[in-house]
C-alpha cells in the first residue's frame, strides 16, 4: 500500500508548511541583519528597543484591558445564552439560535464594516468602547457555541436532586451548577481571550484613534515599512503569549473529558 | 412581542413564573446581539440606499446612487478576482487537508490528540502575525528570494510578494487548519476495514477512496469548505499585506470606500454584495451548525 506513506509525506510537509513561517519570523528576531536575508549574529537589541517603544506598550495595555473587559462580558452572557438555548424549546429561542450562530459564519469584514456604521450611525465616538463592544459581541457567540457543546454532558437529573432536596436557587447555582460547569467556562473564557487578542479585521474597523491593540500596531508599522526586526519581536512575543494560552485551554479540556 | 413567545414548547408542567425565569435569563445576551448585531446588520442594509453627503456623511432620502460603484471600472473585476481566488483557496485547502486529516485519523490516540493539537496551534496565532509572517519570508531581501536568487531561480528584481498567487498561497496557509479539523472529525468515525473490504472485492485504490471513502466523509468535506469558502471571500489582511493592485478583492475596495475617500452609503453597498456573495454558503453553514469542530 502506497497510501500510507504518501499521507505521512502530506502530513509532515503540511506541517513545516504551518510552522516554517513562524519559525523563521522568530528566528529573525533575534538577528543582527535588519533585512533577515541572512543570519548575522544573535541580538536581543531588537526586543530592547521594543521595550523602549511607548506606542507599543500603550497598544500592549489596552489589548490586556480590551481581552479582559471582553472575555467578562462574553463569557457571563454567552454561558447564559447556551443555558437557555440547552434549556428552553419556544419561537423565542429559535430567534436567539440564529442571533447567536450568524455573525459565526459571516465574514469577519462585513462585521466590522456593519459594527463601524452602526456606531458612527447612532453617534457613538470610536475608541475603547466602540471596540469592547464589538469584542464581546463576536467572543459571545464563540462562548455560546463552546458551551453548548459542554452542557450536553451535563447532567439536569443533578439540579432536579438538588431542588428535591432542599436547595434554593443561589445554592444549586454555586454548589452544583457552577463546579460542574466550572472548567468548560474557564475554557471558554480563554477561548474569548485569545479571540480578542488575536482580532484584528473587527478592531481596525471600530477603534478610532488612540484605541489601537498589538495586532493594529503590527499592522500599522508592517504597512510603513519602519523597524520590522522590532516587529519581529513583537510578533514573537504574541505568537508565544497565545502559544501557551491555548496549551493551557488544551490541557484544562482534556483532564475534563478524559 | 406577544404572550405566545416562551412558553409555547417549555415541558408541559411550566409554570407562568418558569416562563418569566426562561424569559429574564435569556434576555441579556438576546438584548445585546439585537442591539450590536441585528441593528448594524440592517442599519448597514438601509444605508446601502442612502446618498453619500460631501463631509463623508451620509445625506437624506433614499437613492440607488451607491449602486453605481459596480459601474466603475475595476470593481467587476475585483468581484470576479474576489470568487476565484477563493475558489482556489478553498480546493487548495481541501486537496491538502484531505491526506492530513486522513493520516492523523489514523494514528494512535497518543499522537492524534499531540498532532492534532501541532495542527490547531497554528491557527490560535494571531491571524494578522501569521499573514505578516509570510510578508518577511517573501519580501525581496527575504530567505526566500535570497534562496531563490542564490539558486539562479529567479531573477534580481523579480517579487515574489504582490502577486495573486502569492494571495492564494497565504491564503491557503491561513485557513488550512479550518479545513482539516472538520476532515479529521468526519474521518474518525471511518472504518477503515471498508476499505480493505472493497479492494477484496475487486475495487481500484481510486475506486475505492472515492466510491466508500467519500461518499461517508461528504458532510465533513461540505463542511470544512464553507469553514474556508465564507472567510476566504471576505479576506482583507491577506490582499492588503500581501497581494498588490492586481490582487484586489472585495474587501480591499470595502476599506477603501471606509479610509480612503469616506463614501459610507458605497462602503455599505458593497459590504451588502458581499454578504449576496456569501449568503448561499452562510445558509448552508448556518443550517449544519458552524463551530461544532472547533477545539
Amino acid at each position: 500500500m502506497k497510501l500510507p506513506r504518501l499521507s505521512t509525506l502530506c502530513l509532515a510537509g503540511v506541517l513545516v508548511f504551518l510552522y516554517a513561517p513562524l519559525l523563521v519570523l522568530m528566528g529573525n528576531s533575534f538577528n543582527l541583519s535588519k533585512y533577515g536575508g541572512r543570519w548575522e549574529g544573535f541580538t536581543w537589541q531588537w526586543y530592547e528597543r521594543l521595550w523602549k517603544d511607548e506606542a507599543t506598550l500603550t497598544a500592549l495595555m489596552n489589548t490586556v484591558m480590551i481581552g479582559a473587559c471582553a472575555t467578562l462580558g462574553a463569557t457571563v452572557l454567552g454561558t447564559l445564552a447556551a443555558w437557555c438555548l440547552h434549556r428552553y424549546r419556544s419561537p423565542l429561542q429559535r430567534v436567539h439560535l440564529v442571533l447567536t450562530e450568524l455573525p459565526l459564519a459571516v465574514p469577519d469584514i462585513w462585521i466590522g464594516v456593519a459594527m463601524q456604521l452602526f456606531f458612527v450611525s447612532i453617534g457613538w465616538e470610536l475608541g475603547y468602547g466602540s471596540v469592547i463592544a464589538a469584542h464581546i459581541t463576536f467572543c459571545l457567540c464563540y462562548v455560546t457555541t463552546l458551551m453548548l457543546g459542554r452542557l450536553q454532558s451535563f447532567d439536569f437529573q443533578l439540579v432536579d436532586a438538588a431542588r428535591d432536596l432542599g436547595a434554593s436557587g443561589p445554592q444549586v447555582l454555586w454548589r452544583v451548577i457552577l463546579p460542574v460547569l466550572g472548567p468548560g467556562i474557564v475554557a471558554a473564557g480563554l477561548l474569548a481571550f485569545i479571540l480578542s487578542l488575536d482580532d484584528f479585521v473587527i478592531t481596525f474597523f471600530v477603534s478610532g484613534p488612540g484605541a489601537s491593540t498589538l495586532p493594529a500596531r503590527v499592522y500599522a508599522m508592517a504597512k510603513t515599512s519602519r523597524s520590522l526586526p522590532v516587529i519581529n519581536a513583537l510578533s514573537t512575543l504574541l505568537i508565544l503569549g497565545t502559544f501557551l494560552l491555548a496549551l493551557a485551554g488544551h490541557r484544562l479540556l482534556n483532564r475534563r473529558t478524559s | 412581542m406577544g404572550v405566545w413567545w416562551g412558553e409555547r414548547c417549555l415541558p408541559a408542567m411550566s409554570t407562568p413564573r418558569q416562563t418569566l425565569t426562561a424569559r429574564l435569563l435569556t434576555a441579556p445576551s438576546f438584548v445585546w446581539m439585537l442591539i450590536f448585531f441585528a441593528w448594524p446588520a440592517a442599519n448597514l442594509f438601509l444605508l446601502a440606499f442612502r446618498p453619500a453627503d460631501v463631509t463623508g456623511g451620509v445625506g437624506e432620502g433614499w437613492t440607488i446612487s451607491a449602486w453605481r460603484v459596480f459601474q466603475e471600472p475595476g470593481y467587476l473585476e475585483a468581484i470576479g478576482r474576489t470568487l476565484w481566488i477563493s475558489a482556489l483557496t478553498t480546493g487548495g485547502c481541501l486537496l491538502l487537508a484531505l491526506p492530513v486529516a486522513w493520516r492523523i485519523s489514523r494514528a494512535g490516540p497518543r499522537w492524534r490528540s499531540w498532532l492534532l493539537l501541532l495542527v490547531v496551534l497554528p491557527f490560535w496565532t494571531s491571524f494578522l502575525i501569521r499573514v505578516y509572517a509570510w510578508r518577511v519570508l517573501l519580501q525581496s531581501s527575504g530567505p526566500l528570494a535570497t534562496l531563490l536568487r542564490g539558486l539562479g531561480l529567479m531573477d534580481e528584481d523579480a517579487m515574489l510578494l504582490y502577486h495573486p498567487a502569492a494571495v492564494v498561497v497565504v491564503m491557503i496557509y491561513t485557513y488550512l487548519p479550518l479545513a482539516i479539523l472538520p476532515l479529521y472529525a468526519a474521518m474518525e468515525k471511518f472504518d477503515p476495514h471498508l476499505l480493505e473490504a472493497a479492494r477484496d472485492l475487486g475495487a481500484t485504490q481510486w475506486q475505492a477512496l472515492s466510491k466508500v471513502l467519500l461518499p461517508t466523509i461528504q458532510k465533513g468535506v461540505i463542511g470544512a469548505a464553507l469553514l474556508v469558502g465564507i472567510p476566504s471571500l471576505g479576506s482583507y489582511v491577506v490582499p492588503e499585506m500581501i497581494g498588490g493592485l492586481d490582487a484586489e478583492m472585495l474587501g480591499s475596495k470595502i476599506g477603501q470606500r471606509l479610509f480612503s475617500d469616506r463614501n459610507l452609503p458605497q462602503a455599505a453597498a458593497l459590504a451588502t454584495a458581499l454578504a449576496l456573495l456569501a449568503m448561499p454558503a452562510v445558509i448552508m453553514a448556518i443550517r449544519k451548525r458552524p463551530g461544532e469542530e472547533m477545539t
